[in-house]
């Protein structure tokens, strides 16, 4: 790692106004897993780390919590993975979101990781991370994986990048509708999870449409009725330490007999956490089945187009997503 | 090594480990910094980019070390005082070969900065024991012949101490699941798995695990 400064500033509106004087030479550090990886690699070599956990007072202290409200919750961007395996406050409505964090990375990195961190971590792709390979990602001409080992790429919205995100986080957010709240200099706003994530169409550039001075203050999950279940599954090439090769998380609510309130979004498949209407539209104000799931399924991965060494993820997903369907509805699988 | 060439772990080994912690307040090409050593992470502050002095405990006794903010907690520990327990193999936070304790939370030492722990308790394996009185765990470990090349032994000891102490009183209800996830971050390339989680079992008091594959 080249050298640098550590600052520690109690207030956010300071944190915020030193990032955006000079963004090119500063960065926020959270936990700092992807930043500290980053660095070592070459990728960057920043002048400056701002500390995110050396803020005081209120603004601190939104940053750390875990609280309920109304029914829903509000996570502080600096509640580690850990914290949120662990708490079990979550009930059963919440559950994919203690199920993702839980199956991220390994102890001593959940111990670490915090929530907004792994929100807004960089991407996987070997390409990518590679400090001699100037790749569409780093302003270069072209995404590598599309003629290279693209084995771990995305089947879905790729183009003119095929990276897939890389947050095990955000899967379980986009099922439950969440949003982020945002400190900027110019005041607080509140963005969609769904908005929070750029797709390689709009700029390959970055993955996220924070600007330099914004700073995710909490994460809001709303309020869910007891009917509502949630879950997360994923399969790795290593049970642990490995990113997933794929990942759905799904949320739902069973009432009179009929699904309501269909969320499906699909991970590992995308450059951006990948919500998909195609399912929730099969799926929404059905009864239960394993016809249906079956169905929802291949309407999920319909629109895949796989690249040369990635096709076994359209089975892989398929049955991810028939498995966790039947696991929210209780319904016994088939085979 | 030539004693005129001064690396860091060259001259501390040659200085002592007892010296150093007591006295390395300063590296020895760099008398100019004057300033107190920073002693916890909340208080405003720019430190760096040059060495900057950082007070910790480690292993129950006061340390104090002068890095610059790129250097990390692993280094800091191997290299700045000698203490070698935790090993250096990945790097990137991918092998738990590294872990030490911090406030009693198993931590990989390569991806923190050592200026991330002023103020805090550090643990690392040689405070379970000694070679003349090893602790229940390591003593355990032994027994089961949950070590082959030992290469992630000191990661591995770190992770199930601090499992065991997390559980305190109703450690004896430990399950074998449980020491599967406590080790997760903890790779063994010699598969000592099934050995570690036996002797974890065993010191907690707790029942055996049930016959799976590669059982001892
Ligand atoms: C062995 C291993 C396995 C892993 N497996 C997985 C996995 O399966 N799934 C998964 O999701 N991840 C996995 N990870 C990645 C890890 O979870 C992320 O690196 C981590 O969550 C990042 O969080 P952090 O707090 O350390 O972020 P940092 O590294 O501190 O920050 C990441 C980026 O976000 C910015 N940032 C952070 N917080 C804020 C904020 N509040 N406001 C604005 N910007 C901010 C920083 O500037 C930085 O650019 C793995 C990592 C390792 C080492
Ligand atoms: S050396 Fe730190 S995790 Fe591998
Ligand atoms: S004993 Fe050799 S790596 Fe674990």
């Amino acid at each position: 790692m080249n050298p640098f400064s550590l600052v520690r500033l109690s207030t956010l509106s300071e944190v915020s106004a030193r990032m955006a004087q000079a963004p090119e030479t500063r960065r926020l550090r959270a936990g700092g897993i992807d930043l500290i990886d980053r660095l070592k690699e070459g990728l960057e070599a920043p002048d400056e780390l701002v500390e995110l956990r050396a803020v005081a007072g209120d603004d601190g202290a939104r940053m750390t919590g875990l609280a309920e409200r109304k029914g829903g919750w509000s996570i502080g961007s600096l509640v580690t993975l850990a914290q949120l395996a662990s708490f079990a406050d979550f009930a059963r409505p919440f559950a994919a979101i203690r199920e993702a964090a839980a199956s991220a990375a390994t102890p001593g990195i959940r111990n670490a990781a915090t929530a907004g961190g792994n929100l807004l971590q960089r991407p996987r792709c070997w390409y990518y991370r590679h400090v001699d390979l100037i790749c569409l990602k780093k302003g270069g001409a072209q995404c590598f994986a599309l003629t290279g080992d693209n084995r771990y790429h995305a089947i879905l919205g790729g183009g003119p990048s095929f990276i897939v995100h890389p947050s095990t986080l955000a899967l379980a957010l986009l099922a439950h509708d969440a949003s982020v709240v945002v400190f900027s200099p110019k005041g607080e706003r509140t963005i969609a999870i769904a908005d929070l994530f750029v797709p390689p169409s709009v700029d390959p550039s970055r993955e996220h449409a924070l600007a330099p001075g914004d700073i995710m203050v909490t994460i809001e999950l709303p309020p869910a009725s007891a009917a509502q279940r949630s879950t997360y599954l994923a399969v790795k090439e290593k049970q642990s330490h490995d990113w997933p090769l794929g990942e759905v998380a799904v949320r739902a609510s069973v009432t009179g007999g009929k699904l309501s309130g269909v969320r499906v979004a699909l991970g590992h498949v995308a450059p951006i956490p990948w919500r998909s209407g195609e399912a929730e539209a099969v799926l929404e104000g059905q009864a239960p089945s394993a016809e249906l799931f079956a169905r929802a399924a291949q309407a999920a991965l319909s629109k895949a187009k796989p690249l040369e060494h990635n096709g076994y993820k359209i089975p892989l997903v398929e049955g991810l997503l028939r498995q966790a369907l039947h696991s929210i509805c209780e319904v016994p699988l088939p085979e | 090594m030539a004693s005129s060439t001064l690396t860091r772990r060259g001259l501390l080994r040659g200085v002592g480990t007892a010296t150093v912690v007591t006295s390395c307040v300063r590296k020895p090409n760099d008398g100019k910094s004057d300033h107190p050593p920073i002693t916890n992470v909340h208080t405003p502050a720019e430190i760096g980019p040059e060495p900057t002095s950082v007070s910790f405990t480690l292993d129950g006794k006061p340390a104090i070390v002068q890095v610059e903010p790129r250097v990390t907690l692993l280094e800091a520990l191997r290299l700045d005082l000698d203490v070698t327990g935790p090993k250096l193999v990945c790097d990137r936070g991918a092998c738990g070969a590294c872990t030490v304790m911090v406030d009693g939370v198993p931590r990989n030492a390569c991806m923190m900065l050592a200026h991330d722990v002023a103020g805090a308790n550090v643990t690392t394996v040689a405070a379970l024991g000694t070679p003349e009185a090893l602790s229940e765990l390591q003593a355990a470990f032994v027994r089961h012949d949950a070590l082959q090349c030992g290469f992630c032994t000191s990661g591995m000891l770190v992770s199930c101490a601090a499992l065991l102490q997390r559980r305190g009183p109703t450690r004896n209800k430990l399950t074998a699941e449980e020491v599967e996830d406590a080790i997760a971050g903890n790779l063994c390339r010699c598969g000592t798995y099934p050995h570690v989680v036996a002797a974890v079992l065993e010191t907690a008091g707790a029942p055996p695990p049930t016959s799976r594959r590669g059982e001892a």
